[in-house]
């Protein structure tokens, strides 16, 4: 069963590593990693407490549209699971 | 990918003035040399030890997993793991092996930066580092593999991975056919840092 997620459009500044294009986007976990130290705090030495890490696959069309060199390649990238909210299950999956 | 085709290796001499980031690194360095929190023959190891890591570590686990099938799948399952298993330093390194099959191929890059799996590759290549690797192996990965003179056939799908946080990527190249005589050290021979990063197929 895949958990569809989609990556928040948040655009702050500072040490984020969540890449501009793929924010906004919706992908489906590939795999769940274990936490790390929330990077946003440690470039700055605060107290960074834990977050889990996910890695998220995203087609390549949902990430650049109709424009996509291969629409049914995929990307996948490290998520920290604050930048992740659920979406619910579409209820039409194409094959 | 920039290439000096002159007889002659010429890099540009660095006649301009040292950058902020390069004054800073100056001042830290001899700072904790004078405080004797390090010492200059420390630091000197330190470089030393990073330019000696080379593909070769890679390439005999790339080697272990095609003789072996349950090496290969406590490498995908667990990197880190499986390489230490090997008797390989990997410090902070935390592994995730992607495996290239008949049907999918992978190939990674940094889009933030230029995160490399360093103990296992050794020092990443300049195009590696470049924006336009970083920024079109995203966007069209197909058409820079190209210009690594890699075409896939029909029917293969491409896994673009963006190493952007603390996991770094090994690619398992498909074992070329007709190598299933070679030992281990021989197949080690056959694989190439490209291929680990899956730029190349093998």
């Amino acid at each position: 069963m895949t958990e569809r997620v989609r990556v928040k459009s948040w655009m702050p500044p500072g040490h984020i590593r969540t890449p501009a294009y793929l924010r906004g986007k919706t992908g489906e976990i590939e795999r769940r990693l274990p936490a790390f130290p929330n990077p946003e705090l440690l470039a700055y030495h605060r107290p960074a407490p834990s977050v889990p890490l996910v890695r998220v696959r995203f087609t390549m069309q949902e990430v650049w549209g109709a424009e996509a060199e291969g629409p049914d390649d995929v990307i996948e990238a490290e998520i920290f699971a604050h930048w992740l909210e659920t979406v619910p299950e579409e209820p039409q999956d194409a094959p | 990918m920039p290439h000096d085709h002159s007889p002659h290796p010429h890099r540009p001499d660095q006649d301009g003035p040292l950058t902020d980031a390069q004054i800073t690194e100056i001042a830290i360095r001899e700072l904790l040399i004078e405080k004797g929190i390090t010492t200059a023959a420390e630091v000197t190891a330190e470089v030393a030890t990073m330019d000696a890591r080379t593909p070769a570590q890679g390439a005999r686990v790339v080697a272990h997993a095609w003789t072996d099938e349950a090496f290969k799948s406590r490498l995908l399952a667990d990197g880190t793991a499986a390489c230490e298993e090997l008797g390989i330093e990997m410090g902070t390194l935390k592994l995730v092996a992607l495996e290239n099959t008949e049907t999918e191929h992978n190939v990674v890059v940094c889009t933030l930066c230029s995160c490399y799996p360093r103990n296992l590759l050794g020092l990443p290549p300049d195009w590696y580092k470049s924006r336009a690797y970083r920024s079109r192996t995203v966007r069209e990965p197909r058409a820079v593999l190209q210009e690594f003179g890699t075409t896939l056939p029909e029917g293969v799908s491409v896994r673009v991975h963006d190493s952007t946080a603390d996991m770094r990527y090994l690619v398992i190249p498909l074992q070329p056919s007709g190598t299933e005589h070679l030992d281990e050290a021989g197949l080690a021979a056959l694989v190439t840092r490209d291929g680990m990063i899956g730029v190349s197929r093998i």
